[in-house]
């Protein structure tokens, strides 16, 4: 047994964590800014937060994932940062030359007290920043919030540093990306554009962290929102925010700003959140949904309801993000599955109340819990005590699924065991085709490893 | 291997020039001096384990990395605790390759992370309750044999408390607690983390448990990590050796046997950057004497095995070493005489930790490939100059903030027999403490390089053209982007074992397949040169 030592009994704890369902938002800031072109993402701390961020991320994309650190010592740390910061700036302008540094803070430098902002200010007086080139920043204390904080943060961060009304609004929607991989930011863009919708699209991670193989190397890869499309963004005439607890700082920021109104709607994944979705952005687009987006639904409601028997009745555990899995909560009751265990570090009370308002009629047993010590541990011992038929999460769930022989869907961050993830998107109707194909495969798999021989299927 | 080729390398001097041309005029000047081109005839200073300089694009991580990462990590009969916001705990959860055998009802709390995940109310009042709380909690769950705690930046900023947390949870709860402050912006890489962890085992670990185990050899096995399951190959060997390996550090390793580890006869050190301290404190108080071994490369291994045996001075185990070099040679040289062919004169680079990408050159040799440039991490200049620079190296400020333990002779444990033996062996030309450092055993003219960062690397691939570039996860895809196969020496791309003779074998296949597959030849597709075809598709409308 790898989690051996888990037992079934639960006892409360108020200071322990045990296999988080979250990690901190320096990543989350990383991971967004790779979503802006010409960008390299800055690491305002010790070096070790930097290269654990980048380590991640690697492992989860399989790609290069270049960022700076500001390698405080103990010195910086009782100094504060600054000298490393404007050091940083200076090198990271000359060496690497990005068009844009996107700073982020760590629990180091926040603890200190670091003032970005005017440390920032003060490289621009020093002519520290080449003419036309840019450096932007948030502030990601890793002690508040989760990962997808930080993103919130940085995303909210771009948006305030560049977007720019001209008083002169365009035919145009700006979509606000929720975390979520490049296949499905790719995703997003194709049903803005099969729709017939101008959109903009912020963070954008697709042709950034899966770039083709062509024998040579390129620090900045072509993907990401361009400068010239972030500053566009306050001349939209609506921002569609996909993912509250990633997005919606950012979306108001921008009204604030530019006075672009905005709706927040779920992360589309599964029928209804991709529903709202593209009802959503036809309403704010000012078009009409083309029969190809019909037929797109109707192929994922076909094979749902052709392989209904398979799904119907069986009982999921699911840890991550709460943008995700909201959504994927919904998807599952409309199979007619039954989420049972969730678990999510990433605090709001928004999260108990959504998952209360989806799940107390139709699996009034379902247990949730986010926020501080909402962790994997807990999520384990639920299962412990009764069991469930299949596990949806990151990475880290593959000790459950061994230990208690349960299947496994790999979803959220980071996946580090698979690929997939960042070419198969999970979001609209095609991903969502995508993952129930990919419960199928599971459950139908297990079925016929598992079965008595005298009821093997041939057909299914 | 013997027949080495002599191969001249070209003095890289040009583009080490073209490198620094581009940094800041300050930058240039601190880089030149990491920058080395070697000559092992002379006494050459290699600047290392100095800071990195920010924003330069680094490999490097962080003391907490090196302390809980590295040294802690792989032993699984302990619960380690993060102290700090959640990310530091996260990112170590697993990640690294360790593999370790508990049987089947072992203690075993690697698969697990616990953390303190700090708020930030708790950085505004302060931690410690919350620590005491949550090793209370441990305790009351896990029952474990110890718990140790993991300070990481922010702790050490608002000043808790931690060894004091951990001496009173010790008198509570009657099992070792004990903490390490290994806060990430101590020292200047995670060799800071090395030398606190070892410091730490030292004083409330070792000597603990004074019970001598069986067999007539005993002896620790230092700084070898087992991963990707080195360690269990060299454990066969020590089984076969009649050895009794009391304690590794840290590779498939519990405390308890850390516990018992000052009852050897003798300390074996592989990796020296991460685990020299434990050696030389151990042969201050308890007189055992330390040697370097390495077990990387087939050759390497038997020099190794042969010079344990010669320490012992016992011929049934003389013996017994020749029969395993003998038989697993004769399968080593079987791989060799295939791969080598396709191998030959290949040039390969590697850039990583404090003593891999000395010892992987081993390999390389082996297979008849020439080390072009190579670099450490987190090493010192002991590492790449040997330890006969040890007295020379000076001690900056980043260093002196890590506490050097003063070790006293243990009176009732010490052994004075031990002693006794090395002055005998010494006198007949065996040597102790004899690490000689990278580059004594690199070409002329090959580039040592220390911290490598991103545009170097970047520079000396288009100088170099290598057939292969070895370092860690950060720089893995980078490299495979240009169309060159990279090979993680950290994790080793989640293969190996790569130690002893059967790991070399496994090492020679894997360069072999990394090298000569036929995808890196599919890249290009096969219409680029040729417009016609492309001006063709330009017109069709999708
Ligand atoms: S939790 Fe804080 S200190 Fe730890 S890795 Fe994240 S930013 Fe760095
Ligand atoms: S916060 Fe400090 S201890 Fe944690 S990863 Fe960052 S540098 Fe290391």
């Amino acid at each position: 047994m790898l989690l051996r030592h888990t037992p079934k009994e639960i006892k409360e704890r108020k200071a322990l964590t045990v296999n988080p369902a979250k990690t901190c938002q320096p990543i989350g800031a990383m991971y967004a800014a790779l979503g802006i072109h010409g960008c390299l993402p800055h690491s305002h701390g010790s070096q070790g937060c930097c290269s654990y961020h980048r380590s991640t991320l690697t492992r989860h994309y399989k790609e290069p994932v270049m960022a700076g650190t500001s390698s405080f010592t103990e010195g910086s740390s009782v100094f504060g940062g600054q000298a490393n910061l404007l050091a940083s700036i200076q090198n990271i302008f000359t060496i690497y030359e990005p068009e844009i540094i996107a700073v982020h803070s760590t629990c180091l430098s926040e603890t200190i007290g670091d003032d970005l902002k005017q440390i920032i200010e003060k490289a621009r007086e020093d002519g520290k920043i080449p003419l036309g080139r840019h450096v932007i920043h948030c502030n990601t204390p890793s002690y508040v919030g989760s990962h997808i904080t930080g993103y919130a943060n940085m995303v909210k961060g771009a948006i305030d540093y560049f977007a720019e009304s001209t008083g002169k609004k365009a035919d145009r929607v700006n979509l606000i990306s929720g975390w979520v991989e490049p296949s499905d930011m790719r995703e997003i863009k194709r049903i803005a554009s099969l729709m017939g919708a101008n959109s903009i699209l912020l963070p954008d991670t697709s042709d950034v962290v899966d770039s083709p193989q062509t024998g040579s190397f390129n620090m900045y890869p072509k993907g990401g929102t361009t400068i010239a499309d972030m500053v566009a963004s306050g001349d939209s005439k609506a921002t569609l925010a996909c993912g509250e607890w990633a997005t919606k700082d950012a979306a108001i920021k921008l009204e604030n700003k530019c006075k672009v109104p905005f709706e927040i709607t779920d992360i589309p994944i599964g029928i209804q959140a991709t529903d709202r979705f593209v009802t959503k952005l036809s309403k704010q687009a000012e078009v009409t949904i083309p029969e190809s987006i019909n037929n797109e639904r109707g192929r994922l409601l076909d094979v749902i309801t052709d392989m209904h028997q398979y799904l119907h009745g069986k009982r999921v555990a699911l840890w991550g993000d709460p943008d995700q899995i909201i959504p994927m909560v919904e998807f599952l009751l409309d199979l007619d599955m039954k989420p049972v265990y969730i678990v999510s570090g990433t605090p709001g009370k928004r999260m108990a109340n959504r998952l209360e308002e989806l799940l107390s009629e139709k699996v009034p047993e379902a247990k949730y819990k986010n926020g501080e010590l909402a962790d994997m541990f807990l999520l384990h011992q639920w299962i412990k005590n009764e069991p469930v038929d299949l596990l949806i999460g990151n990475t880290y769930g593959k000790y459950i699924s061994r230990d208690e022989q349960i299947p496994f869907l790999r979803m959220g961050f980071p996946i580090v065991d698979r690929i997939g993830h960042s070419y198969f998107p999970t979001v609209g109707y095609m991903g969502g085709l995508r993952i129930v194909e990919k419960i199928l495969g599971l459950l139908m798999d297990k079925q016929d490893a598992e079965c008595p021989e005298t009821s093997f299927e041939l057909v299914m | 291997m013997s027949d080495k080729k002599k191969i001249e390398l070209p003095d890289p001097s040009d583009i080490k020039e073209d490198i620094l041309a581009k940094y800041p005029k300050k930058v240039a000047k601190k880089r030149a001096k990491s920058m080395v081109i070697n000559d092992p005839e002379m006494d050459q200073e290699q600047q290392s384990n100095v800071r990195t300089i920010p924003g330069i694009i680094t490999q490097r991580g962080c003391c907490y990395a090196g302390c809980k990462g590295v040294v802690l990590g792989p032993t699984r009969d302990i619960v380690n605790l993060t102290h700090g916001p959640i990310g530091c705990g996260f990112y170590s959860w697993l990640t690294r390759r360790n593999q370790t055998d508990p049987g089947p009802d072992g203690e075993n709390y690697m698969t697990y992370c616990f953390s303190t995940d700090m708020q930030d109310s708790n950085i505004v009042f302060g931690g410690e309750k919350k620590l005491a709380d949550a090793i209370r909690e441990a305790y009351e769950i896990f029952k474990p044999h110890a718990i140790s705690i993991f300070s990481t930046c922010p702790i050490g900023l608002i000043g808790d408390d931690i060894h004091t947390v951990a001496r009173q949870m010790k008198q509570e709860l009657g099992i070792n607690v004990f903490g390490f402050s290994c806060e990430g912006y101590k020292g200047v890489s995670q060799s800071a983390g090395h030398h606190i962890a070892n410091n730490r085992i030292f004083t409330d670990v070792v000597g603990l448990d004074d019970v001598v185990r069986p067999g007539k050899f005993r002896v620790n096995l230092l700084g070898e990590y087992n991963i990707g399951g080195d360690a269990f190959i060299l454990e066969k060997y020590f089984e076969q050796m009649d050895i009794n390996l009391v304690s590794t550090y840290s590779g498939n390793s519990t405390v308890r046997d850390f516990e018992n580890s000052h009852t050897v006869d003798l300390n074996m050190v592989m990796c020296h950057r991460s685990i020299n301290y434990i050696a030389e404190m151990m042969e201050k108080k308890y007189g055992i004497p330390w040697i370097k071994v390495n077990f990387i490369g087939a050759e390497a291994t038997a020099k190794s095995l042969r010079k344990i045996a010669e320490y012992f001075e016992d011929d049934q185990l003389k013996s017994k070493v020749e029969k395993i070099i003998k038989s697993e040679m004769k399968e080593v040289k079987i791989v060799i005489d295939q791969v080598k062919p396709r191998l030959e004169g290949k040039v390969a680079m590697m850039y990583v930790g404090g003593s891999r990408a000395h010892h992987y050159q081993e390999l390389f040799n082996e297979m008849g490939m020439v080390t072009v440039s190579a670099g450490y991490e987190f090493a010192h200049r002991d590492d790449y100059e040997g330890r006969k620079v040890l007295d020379s190296i000076k001690i900056d400020a980043d260093s002196r903030n890590i506490e050097e333990l003063t070790v006293v002779k243990d009176e009732t444990k010490f052994r004075p027999e031990l002693p006794e033996k090395k002055a005998s062996l010494l006198e007949k030309g065996y040597r102790f403490e004899d690490y000689e450092g990278m580059m004594p055993d690199m070409k002329k003219n090959s580039l040592v390089v220390d911290d490598i960062s991103h545009w170097e690397s970047e520079k000396l691939i288009e100088y170099y053209k290598p057939d292969i570039f070895c370092a860690g996860i950060k720089e893995k895809y980078v490299i495979q982007k240009y169309g060159i196969p990279m090979k993680q020496l950290h994790s080793y791309d989640y293969g190996g074992p790569y130690a002893g003779f059967k790991g070399a074998i496994n090492f020679y296949k894997e360069i072999d397949r990394m090298i000569n597959t036929n995808v890196w030849k599919l890249i290009a597709p096969p219409w680029k040169n040729q417009p016609e075809i492309v001006a063709k598709m330009a017109d069709v409308e999708y």
